[in-house]
């Protein structure tokens, strides 16, 4: 079955896919920077206190 | 198939937006708003985007719940008009899709949380998840005229999470800032249940309104509203105050109990011939009241003003 033009339906639908898509981005973004910002936590407590490592 | 049945079958299909609807973004800002000041007001210090990404699944723990408030109170938000244009009673998502929404995102904030900053705080928001979900929405709210006092404590915990996100503890800051949106919280619904008249009672929850009648409501916003006063300049006393906070309280303070005290002299009569007008204009104040009082505390934290007798 097609549709000879883009139903609301597909507008509906497509708005979901589309927030879902951003969302999920957001989600590999937050995740991508937290584990950026695990490893190199020490550096910024360091750079926090003016302490170098191992000082 | 006809393009008229394709419109009339998939009319009520959700778009983003009503999942969104499902997170209960009004009460997510309130919540983004005092776990940020807990975190901000707690010694110590993390990475800004620890601190970003842990206020994120705070909100998103407390737009879980709320997903799951619609799911089991799909019944009374039918009923009553300030929620029957919710996304479950209208129809556009299925009281289960709230339901696994809900779990699913209950999970993720929680676990989260914990990997973003520590297990305490993702404990609390699990507590807090699981207060406001099973205690107050399946428990209280249908049982008891309490049910505000109590369910108000699930309200009252991002503070407390924001504190432990910083310190990985529950400070005695932290428990005041909780007992200032546990205290608030009552007077706030009350004067709300005073405007929304029947909706309560056609929904069969035992509102105070329902159960001890508006006159015994307005004596119960004026007594909470004369404690609120109370925790809120005891707020002062702790490492939490400044002069900004002292001036600020004792302005809103004397607001509150002026606009309770006008409330308690009220007659139903005269409430109804001015349509509630000063019963809806406590519920906009106590708003504002708790969203400055929450302003004025991440204000101090942050510019740490020398002030004597602190």
């Amino acid at each position: 079955m097609s549709f000879g033009r883009e139903h609301d339906l597909h507008k509906r639908r497509k708005g979901r896919n589309v927030g879902l898509g951003l969302v999920l981005i957001g989600f590999v973004a937050v995740i991508f920077g937290l584990t950026v910002v695990k490893v190199t936590e020490g550096e910024f407590a360091e750079a926090l206190s003016g302490v170098a490592r191992g000082e | 198939m006809a393009e008229a049945s394709i419109d009339k079958l998939y009319s009520d299909e959700p778009e983003f937006g009503d999942f969104f609807a499902l997170l209960k973004p009004r009460v997510m800002s309130l919540v983004v708003f005092t776990a940020i000041a807990g975190v901000l007001a707690a010694p110590g210090v993390i990475h800004p985007f620890v601190a970003f990404v842990s206020i994120l699944f705070i909100a998103l723990g407390g737009g879980a719940s709320g997903a799951l408030n619609m799911w089991y109170d799909a019944d009374i938000d039918g009923v009553m008009a300030r929620t029957k244009r919710r996304p479950v009673p209208s129809g556009k998502i299925s009281a289960n899709e709230a339901k696994d929404f809900g779990l699913a995102l209950s999970a993720l904030s929680v676990v989260m949380l914990g990997l973003a900053s520590n297990w305490l705080a993702a404990f609390l928001l699990a507590f807090t998840i699981f207060f406001y979900v099973v205690v107050y929405t399946m428990w209280l709210k249908r049982l008891t005229p309490q049910n505000i006092v109590i369910g108000g404590a699930a309200g009252a915990f991002p503070p407390i999470i924001g504190w432990a996100v910083v310190t990985g503890n529950i400070g005695f800051e932290s428990l005041l800032m909780f007992a200032l949106i546990f205290v608030w919280t009552p007077p706030h619904f009350w004067s709300l249940a005073l405007f929304m008249k029947d909706d309560y009672d056609n929904a069969n929850v035992p509102m105070l309104t329902v159960t001890n009648g508006r006159r015994s409501t307005r004596n119960h916003i004026f007594v909470y509203s004369l404690a609120l006063a109370v925790v809120s300049l005891a707020i002062y006393f702790s490492s939490l105050g400044g002069p900004i906070y002292f001036v600020m309280a004792m302005l809103l303070n004397l607001k509150l109990v002026f606009a309770a005290f006008k409330l308690w002299l009220r007659s139903e009569t005269q409430c109804t011939v001015d349509n509630s007008i000063l019963e809806r204009k406590f519920f906009k104040f106590s708003l504002i009241y708790l969203f400055i009082h929450f302003g004025v505390i991440i204000l101090e934290a942050k510019i740490n003003i020398p002030w004597p007798g602190v």
